[in-house]
């Protein structure tokens, strides 16, 4: 027994060695994706879009540059620990930028890429104020973040009754952790800039288990609900809001609750829901003719290939876009197309993306064009409105995109950076 | 043959009620010891220090910690999480209030005002038993978590409620924070896990052990000769809960550097850490560091042999590490309800007799 015991800790560990050191590749974008635990339903859409988009690029035009594109997958779950153990794994491999898609394991990764030099790229989710380059040299988050979700949704609604939300109750329904109590800073701001009332329920993850909250709701008959849910948070959410016949348009959820895998288990209760938007969603791209052809016919899909042309499908291929465009753009920079982390990081910085360009990559009207600077690491914070048609089965956009109000989000987002910037001794830069 | 006793002679009390009586055992503790200090610091790297080596010497600590109560003193907790995540922000409160403070004695502090918090919470222990302490300190693991995410001065009022540790030194050389090498990381832990481990084999021992043990085998006998249960029981839920606090302020500060209370120290950590001492055996310093390493080696290791080794999808492994996991925890404890502790000892007693076992 003690040898086996000993000969299996050896085979352990020459095993775990073997596989922590893999060989260089060509432009490595690790995927710290999750396939498993409460939160699959949105980690596995946003997965393979991500990994169908370089799939794309690979075959389309032999990756970027002239430099294949490996996109090496680590499960997370959705788990601190295990993020950090994909986290260190992968690194070693080159990794030239990270996209952990979870609020909690950002927070982790935060001082971490600093000191290893990745940059960290966070589309809609992660710390807000990370917006502040000044402070956050290593971490991007634009075109959108939860603050502007956040004061995009209350702009919606003030538009709704006329300008002016004096009075009115406002619940926030939220994710009991880093990420669901992100906007409730600035919600905070706002129902003193607008005189609305505002009261927050945490759920705690995963969020199955509602029935309390959603009492509390009947009870206080708030005029409207926001909601920062995630995984089968949402699907619960939304069951429980028809169940008490709760109105469906006054039930707003931020982009990462607005999916279809989200709706569709309430079937006709769900109808009228809405959810923000920071990019397009269906398949009426001419990006999606490449996609068919050069990856899903060619059966190179990630995953089981269902989930193409999804909302969260989108927007993992839109992170993988600009993860690509930043690529490009770092290439330009510095002449040379085997480009390293540091040199993504300019590549990030002064990346601009315009209409002309989302068409040309075809993805017209998609998302908003947008550039980064120095100071500016969160982008104009934009999004639209989307509505769930149940019948036919579809989001439908019923908003342009609404800009964000700046005039409180800034002071905030200065004010958070600063305090970490203290805390870490971080001198501002761009000055 | 290789691993007996026969030659190796006792001459005093000392030398017969040593820990490791054993020529062979002793001189296998001494080079692991060397290994441990002299050659691993000098071998590893990031990964290994943040997925491997640092988890495991830290959930070590926790589960002798939980061994001390359950498996020594026989009082069921499933406050674990709940007295890690009372460890953590201590710690954090302490490296943000007093920025001067050194690491270990920050980590030391800790763990002091985690024990103050378990002595609270054992107090019902005094009363109840059984299941009903297992359902009383639940109530403490779903109290400490709601308190740790309601009162903002525990995460000094951050936005999003999440704690992050500031960069803190030992001789000038960062323990915490980003810059950490991963050689100090490693051996902050490890220095604890040892001293920590030292004084817990020590105690469970001598006499303070031997009344936990009474109290654990039969409280009514224990108390008729002459054990105390009132500072039996607190003495066990204090010195418990200053190891589980010390291994919560490390988790946070010197594995994760960032958590939040809900998805770090929730009630999933509690059990983990029970089930490490069950698998590892109850009452068995041995038997924390094999039910440790069990669970948080096992879990590294498929994951690489599977998706590393075999190529295999990430999802697919993921639920298939499960399966493998939990068929091993039923098939050992079908083998040996008492643990690999047990499996060790039984291995060891037919080794000492082989190859002439009659």
């Amino acid at each position: 027994m003690k040898k086996t015991f000993t000969l299996l800790a050896a085979a352990a560990i020459a095993a775990s060695a073997g596989f922590a050191t893999p060989a260089a590749a060509d432009l490595v974008v690790p995927n710290l994706s999750y396939r498993t635990g409460p939160f699959a339903a949105g980690g596995i859409p946003y997965a393979d879009g991500f990994m169908d988009y370089f799939t794309l690029l690979n075959e389309r035009d032999g990756g970027i540059g002239g430099e294949k594109v490996s996109v090496p997958e680590c499960e997370t779950a959705y788990n601190t620990e295990k993020g950090v153990e994909c986290y260190e794994a992968t690194k070693g491999q080159g990794a030239l930028v990270y996209n952990p898609l979870s609020t909690g394991i950002t927070y982790q990764l935060i001082p971490k890429v600093a000191a290893d030099g990745i940059p960290l790229y966070t589309p809609g989710y992660g710390r807000t104020s990370a917006a502040n380059g000044k402070v956050f040299e290593w971490v991007f988050n634009y075109p959108a973040n939860y603050w502007d979700g956040a004061s995009v949704a209350v702009k919606h609604l003030l538009e709704q009754n006329g300008g002016s939300l004096e009075g009115k109750k406002i619940a926030l329904l939220y994710h009991n952790s880093a990420y669901g109590k992100e906007p409730s800073r600035t919600l905070q701001e706002l129902s003193k800039k607008h005189g609305f009332t505002l009261s927050e329920l945490p759920i705690d993850s995963p969020g199955q288990e509602q029935k309390s909250q959603w009492l509390q709701v009947r009870r206080d008959k708030p005029d409207y609900v926001l909601f920062w849910g995630w995984g089968v948070m949402n699907s619960v959410a939304i069951q429980e809001a028809a169940n008490i016949r709760f109105p469906m348009e006054n039930f707003i959820g931020i982009w990462w609750s607005g999916s279809e895998n989200d709706v569709t288990p309430a079937g006709d209760g769900a109808n009228g829901y809405k959810s923000l938007a920071m990019h397009g969603t269906g398949m009426d791209y001419p990006v999606y003719a490449d996609l068919k052809k050069y990856v899903i016919d060619a059966g190179k899909a990630a995953g089981a290939g269902d989930q193409v042309g999804t909302v969260l499908y989108s927007r993992g291929m839109y992170a993988a876009m600009v993860i690509a465009e930043a690529i490009r753009k770092a290439q330009e920079i510095h002449g040379t197309a085997a480009v390293n982390a540091k040199q993504v990081r300019d590549g990030f910085e002064q990346l601009e993306i315009t209409e002309a360009r989302m068409v040309e990559l075809g993805l017209p009207n998609f998302g908003q064009p947008f550039a980064a600077s120095c100071a500016d690491h969160g982008g104009p914070g934009a999004a639209m409105i989307q509505q769930w048609d149940a019948t036919a089965k579809k989001w439908n956009l019923i908003t342009g995109f609404i800009a964000p109000d700046d005039e409180v989000l800034n002071p905030l987002v200065a004010e958070d950076s600063a305090a970490y910037a203290k805390e870490n001794n971080i001198t501002e830069r761009c000055n | 043959m290789l691993y007996r006793e026969a030659g190796d002679f006792k001459t005093s009390y000392v030398k017969d009620s040593q820990t490791f009586p054993i020529k062979a055992d002793r001189m296998a503790y001494f080079a692991l010891l060397a290994v441990a200090f002299g050659v691993v610091p000098f071998f590893i790297n990031d990964y290994w220090a943040n997925a491997v080596f640092v988890p495991f010497l830290i959930y070590a600590i926790a589960a002798i910690g939980l061994n001390i109560l359950t498996g020594y003193c026989g009082q069921v907790s499933l406050g674990t999480g709940g007295f890690m995540a009372v460890g953590a922000y201590a710690c954090y409160k302490l490296m943000t209030g007093f920025p001067d403070l050194p690491m270990l004695l920050n980590v030391l502090l800790a763990g002091g005002i985690t024990a103050g918090v378990g002595v609270l919470f054992g107090l019902p222990s005094l009363r109840i038993k059984g299941f009903y302490l297992a359902v009383a300190t639940l109530a403490a693991q779903f109290f400490l978590v709601w308190l740790f995410n309601k009162v903002p001065w525990f995460y000094n009022y951050s936005a999003s409620g999440q704690i992050t540790a500031p960069e803190r030194t030992m001789f000038g050389i960062a323990v915490t924070g980003a810059n950490t090498p991963a050689w100090a990381k490693y051996l902050f832990c490890l220095v604890i896990l040892v001293a920590l481990a030292w004084l817990a084999r020590n105690l469970t021992r001598g006499m303070v052990g031997r009344k936990w043990m009474a109290i654990r085998d039969m409280d009514i006998a224990a108390e008729i000769i002459g054990v105390n249960p009132l500072t039996t029981k607190l003495s066990a839920f204090a010195i418990s809960s200053f190891f589980i606090g010390v291994s919560g302020a490390l988790f946070f500060s010197v594995y994760l550097g960032a958590a939040e209370v809900g998805e770090a120290f929730g009630i999933q950590k509690s059990f983990l850490i029970l089930f490490m001492i069950i698998i590892g055996g109850l009452g068995s310093m041995f038997g924390s560091f094999a039910g440790a390493a069990f669970l948080v080696l096992l879990p590294v290791f498929l994951k690489n042999v599977l998706v590393g080794g075999l190529g295999w999808p990430t999802d697919l492994a993921a639920h298939i590490e499960l399966m493998i996991v939990g068929g091993l925890i039923i098939t050992f404890l079908i083998l040996e309800p008492h643990g690999l502790a047990q499996l060790w000892r039984v291995a060891k007693e037919k080794l000492r007799l082989w190859p002439f076992p009659h």
